[in-house]
């Protein structure tokens, strides 16, 4: 579920750092207004606690292979969706450094992808609305279930999206989507049902951590509101771009997937209008024109020394035989290094 | 000279879920003495001590702790002048380097940069692990995790040491050396622990904690002879002693 | 998918390589945490088919290794494994785009193919850049470069202790583990129930110690605010290491190097 900085183009990863960054900078201004110092060494436990439990693999119950938990929603459970979502955050951004888990790039899109959705969506949303002060453990679990799922949802769309938008990629927008989505929807349902486990045993065996925990838990509802409604617009604008990028280079694909979802083909002679519309918005909002998925022209980036289709043999060679060379060359300079310092001790 | 003296008079404390820990404890403890506190598990010796340093207060009684009685206004100023070593080193080095946890008390007492290596530099000596001053607290041996966690404490050069099972983690020679560290330590010790040979030979007087109050408070090497006493509160006599007596 | 022991031995070897004392080591954090995104920006603003283009920048993760004194077989061991996720989407390249790119003395190699390999040493490059980064800088130096980069306070003073107590963590859950393990005698024993109370416990263990370390805190004084007696200042050589990265990092993405060397080559032979 994490995205790698591989498959990610400069523009897609830089977006998205921004994005995380500002809504960083967003929690830690909401912690530190209401601030227990208690909340700075419980973070970082807490943290620790989810790496902890990451590591403990467990059987999935009919399939025999093992799975682990993620762990966004029970930080936001626990710790309330701004402290929650800086707690993950911090998780990934070690997983990235020290577990090659994403990369550097993809850290602001992994947090954007398993954090926001979570801690700023999910839960407010949707477990926060379920669960009142004292409601049964069934309700919980139906709460955790539905909060994570649905966050998953979200992430793996996210991925799907970015990925495409990146162009590295030749998976067309439905085949990916058809192999993310039930994918996490499943991881969604155990983890889901994993969360509801802990916050219920630890109802009974130890409440008052609850208690505690949630009474430094700062929470304003009017605002969070405000900032999901415009979080859906932004993804509604996404969506439509990329929907209309898509309509006009493959309607093909368009309709196939509308095929499969709908049942029946939706661009008929009287959508026309439609498609055409769709096309006139595409150009208008055509931000990142040379980053079209598999069209005809292949110059797919601002700056390409060569040009493409490249299939005289010449200049070929000349690329083979070039590569060899650094490559030796690289390889010599680090022996050389190595053999340099050798000789200092 | 009152500004070292501890005092507490007729102190309860019951905690939230309403256990009574502490039952009409009074005693006090004088400039430069040194304290040993023993006795069951359970009977009230860690929960004392977090009075000391106002972790906890009490539910009614007073502690006097030189020329301050502790409440809420007065926990700050008391605890610079007493200083507590907790049982477990991992809960008390959480800074990044051993430098920096020596380091987190006499930053927050307000001194410059300068003064505060200086008297990390000095603890750390004291304790003789200066060369591990730049080290992760994971990249160290129990031993050393106990000597840091000791020095962090005395680089706020407190008045009082307090200290809960501190060679409780220790090989014998990291715990010779702890011996060998707090018999130099001049100010008040107050010192709760299972390891009677420990307090016997670092504590001249002991006072033995049961069910919340105190049962006995007397010089060590007397308290600590007392089979029967010793026996009645779940303990033994110290290992030197077995033999002898 | 690594067991628990290995995971946590990897952290801790990874963690001890970072206090190392090499050139690399004793650069500014802050120059460092720049200077490997710079990198990755340059190497991941390459376009979809660029092959020869992307070589020179092996030159980094190199100098780093070598001169930072890193098992190469330990980063190349690490980067392999977890390769399959990252990869994972782009193996269905070679299948989806067909189109004959380079045709090699009788050997046609589709644009698939092509992409995908760019994707593979982008991988390559931008995992061995995050590695060494950690391997080449202490944990607590990188939050100290992110806090002089701009990021808050309270996200880099919880990492911080994030970083501290994934090692005490480890072993209290290892503990736990194990004592699972070995009553479990085979697959009935780790069924999901045993999880769920196991990192119940685990949870409750967790908030009891941070409690504990907030009374420690509190006995040294803590005010809500951490402060730092550090001082690092930039000197010159990270002036001259930055300015050199960048100057390496425009022309190595301007110019196709390899292939101009290869044509010199060609025009010698």
């Amino acid at each position: 579920m994490h995205m790698s900085d591989a498959l990610l183009s400069p523009a897609v990863g830089a977006t998205f750092w921004a994005g995380s960054l500002a809504v960083i900078a967003f929690s830690a201004k909401k912690l530190k207004e209401n601030l227990d110092e208690k909340m700075i060494p419980l973070m970082g436990v807490l943290g620790a606690f989810i790496f902890a439990a990451q590591m403990i693999n467990f059987t999935i119950p009919g399939t025999g292979s093992s799975g682990h938990l993620g762990g966004g929603m029970i930080l936001a459970v626990i710790l309330g969706p701004h402290a929650g979502f800086i707690v993950i955050s911090s998780v990934l951004t070690i997983q990235s450094l020290f577990f090659a888990d994403g990369g550097i790039l993809a850290l602001g899109s992994n947090i954007w992808n398993l954090g926001i959705y979570p801690c700023y969506i999910a839960y407010p949303l949707i477990y926060r609305t379920i669960v009142k002060e004292s409601s049964s453990s069934k309700r919980i679990v139906i709460a955790s279930i539905a909060s994570v799922v649905l966050g998953l949802q979200f992430g793996a769309i996210s991925v799907v999206l970015q990925t495409l938008l990146s162009g590295k990629s030749e998976l067309p927008f439905s085949t990916f989507a058809y192999m993310m989505l039930p994918i996490h929807l499943a991881i969604g349902l155990l983890e889901g049902f994993i969360t509801a486990g802990v916050i219920n045993y630890i109802r009974v065996a130890k409440p008052e951590i609850l208690e505690s925990v949630s009474s430094s838990k700062p929470f304003s509802p009017d605002i969070s509101i405000k900032k999901i409604i415009l979080f859906f617009l932004l993804i509604a604008v996404i969506t439509g771009g990329l929907m209309s990028w898509f309509a006009s280079t493959y309607p093909d694909g368009l309709e196939w997937s509308i095929e499969k979802i709908s049942g029946s083909s939706a661009l008929h002679e009287d959508d026309k209008g439609v498609a055409q519309s769709l096309k006139k918005l595409q150009e208008k909002t055509a931000i990142l024109p040379d980053y079209n998925f598999k069209s005809d022209d292949h110059s797919s980036g601002p700056e390409s020394p060569e040009q493409w289709p490249n299939v005289s043999p010449g200049t070929s060679v000349s690329g083979v035989l070039g590569a060899i060379m650094v490559i030796c060359l690289i390889f010599v300079l680090g022996i050389g290094i190595k053999a340099l310092r050798k000789k200092k001790n | 000279m009152s500004h070292h003296i501890v005092e507490l008079k007729d102190v309860y404390f019951k905690y939230p879920d309403g256990t009574e820990t502490l039952k009409g404890i009074s005693f006090k403890i004088t400039h430069g003495e040194s304290v040993g506190v023993v006795g069951a598990n359970g009977a009230g010796k860690s929960t004392l001590l977090l009075q000391i340093n106002g972790y906890l207060m009490p539910s009614s009684g007073s502690v006097v702790i030189g020329d301050l009685k502790l409440d809420r206004r007065s926990r700050k100023e008391i605890r610079k002048k007493v200083g507590v070593v907790f049982q477990n080193p991992d809960d008390q080095l959480f800074m990044p380097t051993v430098f920096d946890d020596v380091a987190f008390g006499p930053l927050n007492l307000g001194l410059t940069c300068e003064k505060v290596r200086e008297r990390v530099e000095e603890a750390l000596k004291t304790v003789g692990c200066i060369e591990l001053k730049d080290k992760p607290p994971h990249h160290l041996s129990s031993g050393q995790k106990s000597a840091v966690a000791i020095a962090s404490i005395i680089a706020m050069q407190p008045d009082i040491l307090v200290m809960d099972e501190p060679a409780s983690s220790l090989d014998p020679k990291s715990r010779r050396y702890l011996i060998n560290i707090l018999k130099n330590f001049r100010h008040t010790k107050i010192i709760a622990s299972h390891d009677l040979d420990l307090i016997l030979d670092v504590c001249e007087r002991c006072m033995v904690i049961r069910e919340g109050t105190i049962a006995a408070d007397g010089p060590a090497d007397k308290i600590l002879s007392d089979r029967d006493l010793l026996e009645t509160n779940n303990l033994e006599l110290p290992l030197s002693l077995q033999k002898i007596l | 998918m690594p067991t628990f022991d290995k995971e946590y031995f990897n952290l801790g070897y990874l963690d001890a390589l970072s206090y190392k004392d090499t050139f690399v080591h004793r650069l500014d954090p802050g120059i460092k945490v720049i200077a490997t995104f710079l990198f990755v920006l340059t190497v991941v603003s390459f376009p979809k088919y660029e092959l020869s283009g992307l070589l020179p920048f092996f030159f980094f993760p190199v100098l780093f290794v070598s001169s930072g004194d890193i098992p190469a077989k330990f980063i190349l061991k690490k980067i392999l494994l977890v390769s399959p996720f990252a990869l994972f989407v782009g193996i269905f390249n070679p299948f989806l785009d067909r189109d004959i790119m380079y045709s090699f003395y009788g050997i046609n190699i589709s644009a698939g193919w092509i992409s995908f390999l760019s994707i593979f040493i982008k991988y390559v490059l931008t995992i061995s850049a995050a590695l060494l980064l950690i391997a080449t800088t202490s944990f607590p130096g990188v939050c100290y470069g992110l806090q002089k980069l701009g990021l808050p306070e309270i996200f880099v003073s919880q990492l911080l202790f994030l970083y501290r107590y994934i090692f005490v963590l480890a072993e209290e859950t290892m503990k736990i583990v194990r004592a699972r393990d070995m009553r479990s005698f085979g697959r009935t024993g780790k069924g999901l129930k045993t999880f769920i109370n196991l990192i119940s416990v685990l949870f409750i263990r967790t908030v009891e110690k941070s409690e504990r370390i907030y009374r420690a805190m509190l006995s040294r004084g803590f005010d809500g605010k951490i402060r730092s007696a550090k001082k690092y200042s930039i000197s010159g050589v990270d002036i001259i290491f930055i300015l050199t990265t960048l100057a390496l990092l425009y022309l190595f993405r301007k110019y196709d190097i390899a292939w101009q060397l290869g044509n010199l080559a060609k025009k010698i032979i």
